[in-house]
């Protein structure tokens, strides 16, 4: 992880004050202003500022932030990067399994989802860790390995145990959040409205499963690298200083497609479905494989599911 | 109208006598101010560089900065400890002591507020959390509740202490009726505040070490411990420094109350460690890490026993009568109790909470430059809060400076610097 200066101009101050003047206005800017100041960085606008929580915003300023985030992105990156508010589909609860008899720890996962949700890459955030874990341990995290290297896996004597945000239907992250920044919305996904975290971390130390990362730094993206095709509760770039989140690529799934984990697996280990759908291959995985939940005690439901297909 | 004319006085004159002193005073003041900026300085560079300059990350996100918090908030809450005896029974000696110890809340009111701001991602955003305008989750989110009961007690606190020199200020008798309530009031606010910022860890089925029944008995029973510690020093000093009469009987009394507590806290840490390490289930990993170190990662280790072994030698000083009324073993259990309490309650509770993480991943944290010299000028402020404030009060509540008297008391030199 190196500390790279981030860009800082102060040409990117935006310095559109309340000419019209009404007193309103005026404090606005004027408290914007000092918020400028707090961040250490003049790119904070008196919008950007005055944002209100999303589930708070009426049509109309649903709109306006999304111009506006669209405005800086494409003056960020040069291209136009579309940001889609697409609602939950009627009926659907996301459900995802994971075959742990079949993941061979090659980490496509991983970099296929860094790759489609804007992560910043340096320092790279990754949703996706994938452990080795010794076969004769069985799953004891206390044997798990991150940081794996070997020439070719899967190892003689291991196996391997993709974590990502397990979707609980009790989520501990959205209990503890001191501002309702974070939610679970209609079809099961738990979304972080990055506008409105104040980077306090309390969602970070309440997960189970290290789901939550933080944006230590400014986030590093270059034009190459962002996918214009986001989410405002998913992939579109984000802001220093918030957290973040696998969000089943809401980008991709409530537009009927596959996340990117699912689509790059080369074993077919991820499944993804409709809960709700009696028919779906994932109601099929939980009625007649053996499957269990990652740290069940907890009582956190996940909608995410581990099991055994061969 | 009258009223309202002369408090205007009251803040004149305050400000008046808290900006004049003597060389000592301004050089402590120097001092304090020099830390101030060196902390403003590297807090500009977090600003710019985002919290990447600490050296928290995902596995242990937070650190060094609620470290402090937490140990401060037990600072603050300690205030009842004397509030207590003073008022419930009647109790002469204590009485002229429980304003400086509200005042010492306040300053370390000031300091967890200070340490919350540094610690967030976006500070800019702060009014995300402020009732109506912002979008407080409550009763939900036990970090709301703490917001929220932090304020009202550092509220409760100025309020009472303004009131009470006010009264010393005007030469008028302070109104029972009035302040009795509030202080009796503050006695249950202090142990919520404290108990609320335990269960703040608590709640976190995530954590192990911290989801223990006994974690907010523990926190009131080391804060108990520790904000007298700083008290106990600080009265002797201004014993020294100022016309104050502060009772022997007094300091020993405190004594006694904290080696009580001090009893009970090592206890109900035995209790804790008893039930962890005897049972030896898969949560044992957390206190492994504290007190034995776990894969050859023990960067707490010495620190964890050093606060055992400091906590059990300050109860013995503490519990013999001889070693409590003896200046010097009084003097060094303090200093022992404080050193303790800040381990075990600061980076003692964050870091083992946090290490092994979630995943099981080992990560190292100890605090950056950065972190330290953030922290050192919160700490510099929360002194120069107290100092000021202690400057002001010492000759009102001394008689020495009032509405009537004016401003002859504020040329002579006062409370010289105050070290806790």
């Amino acid at each position: 992880m190196t500390d790279r200066k981030p860009t800082c101009s102060p040409e990117g101050c935006d310095s559109r004050s309340g000419s019209g003047g009404n007193r309103r206005e005026f404090l606005g800017t004027a408290v914007a202003a000092v918020a400028m100041a707090l961040t250490g960085c003049g790119k904070l606008s008196k919008e950007e500022f005055l944002q209100h929580n999303f589930q708070e915003l009426s049509k109309d300023e649903v709109r306006s932030v999304i111009a506006r985030l669209e405005k800086e992105y494409k003056a960020k990156y040069g291209k136009d990067v579309k940001v889609a508010t697409t609602p939950p589909l009627p009926g659907v609860i996301f459900g995802y399994a994971l075959d742990l008899s079949r993941c061979i720890g090659c980490r496509r996962c991983v970099h296929a989802c860094v790759k489609e949700n804007n992560q910043s890459r340096d320092p790279e955030v990754q949703w996706i860790r994938v452990l080795e874990l010794d076969k004769e341990e069985g799953v004891n995290l206390q044997h798990a390995e991150q940081y794996y290297n070997p020439e070719e896996v899967p190892r003689e004597g291991h196996f391997y145990m993709p974590v990502q945000c397990q979707q609980c239907k009790k989520p501990p992250c959205v209990k503890v959040c001191p501002v309702g920044a974070t939610w679970r919305e209609k079809d099961g996904i738990t979304v972080v409205d990055y506008n409105w975290c104040i980077g306090c971390r309390y969602c970070m130390a309440a997960c189970p499963y290290g789901a939550r990362h933080f944006n230590w730094g400014e986030p590093h993206l270059t034009a190459d690298e962002v996918n214009p095709d986001t989410h405002y509760f998913g992939n579109r770039p984000r802001p220093k200083g918030v957290v973040e989140k696998c969000t089943f690529c809401i980008q991709r799934t409530r537009k009927g497609l596959y996340p990117a984990c699912v689509e790059i697996c080369p074993t077919g280990s991820r499944k993804f479905g409709n809960l709700l759908d009696k028919t779906s291959e994932i109601r099929y995985i939980l009625e007649n494989k053996r499957v269990f939940k990652l740290k069940e005690e907890l009582n956190t439901q996940p909608n995410f599911f581990y099991f055994y297909g061969v | 109208m009258l009223t309202l004319r002369t408090f205007g006085q009251f803040i004149t004159d305050t400000l008046g006598i808290m900006t004049k002193g003597s060389r000592l005073y301004y050089a402590w003041i120097g001092f304090l101010l020099l830390l101030i900026g060196m902390g403003a300085i590297a807090y500009v560079g977090q600003l710019n560089h985002g919290l990447l300059v600490t050296n928290m990350r995902d596995q242990v996100s937070w650190g060094f900065y609620i470290g402090n918090f937490t140990f401060l908030v037990g600072v603050a809450a300690a205030a009842i400890m004397l509030v207590i005896p003073a008022y419930i029974y009647d109790w002469e000696p204590i009485k002229e002591i429980t304003i400086l110890g509200e005042m010492l809340a306040i300053s370390a009111l000031v300091m967890c507020l200070g340490f919350v701001m540094v610690d967030i991602g976006r500070p800019d955003r702060f009014w995300h959390i402020m009732p109506l305008v912002g979008r407080l989750n409550w009763p939900q989110s036990m970090l709301a509740w703490d917001v929220i009961v932090l304020n009202l007690y550092l509220l409760l606190n100025w309020f009472v202490v303004t009131y009470l020199l006010f009264c010393a200020y005007t030469e008028r008798h302070y109104v029972k009726k009035l302040v009795l309530p509030l202080v009796l009031l503050s006695i249950p606010m202090a142990v919520s505040i404290h108990t609320v910022t335990a269960y703040l860890y608590n709640g976190l089925a995530a954590r192990p070490f911290w989801n223990s029944a006994i974690l907010a008995p523990r926190f009131l029973a080391s804060a108990f411990c520790s904000g007298p510690a700083i008290l106990l020093i600080l009265l002797q000093v201004l014993r020294k420094t100022t016309k104050l009469s502060i009772k022997d009987e007094a300091i020993f009394k405190i004594a006694e109350l904290m080696a009580y507590t001090m009893g009970f806290n090592l206890f109900l840490t035995a209790a804790e460690a008893f039930k962890e390490l005897y049972s030896g289930t898969e949560h044992m990993v957390y206190f492994q890490y504290l007190l034995f170190g776990l894969k050859g990662h023990n960067t707490l280790v010495p620190y964890a026993w050093a606060s055992i072994i400091f906590g059990f030698v300050a109860f013995i000083l503490f519990l013999v009568p001889r070693t409590r009324t003896n200046w010097v073993t009084l003097n060094i259990g303090c200093v022992l109790i404080y050193a303790s309490v800040y381990i075990e309650k600061g980076m003692g509770l964050i870091i083992p909470g946090l290490t092994p993480d979630a995943l099981g991943e080992i990560f190292v944290y100890t605090p950056s430059f950065t972190e330290i010299t953030v922290a050192a000028g919160i700490f510099a402020i929360g002194f120069l809060v107290f100092t000021l404030m202690l400057k002001a009060a010492v000759p009102m509540m001394l008689g020495e400076f009032t509405l009537s008297k004016g401003r002859k008391a504020a040329s002579e030199p006062e409370a010289g610097p105050i070290k806790a």
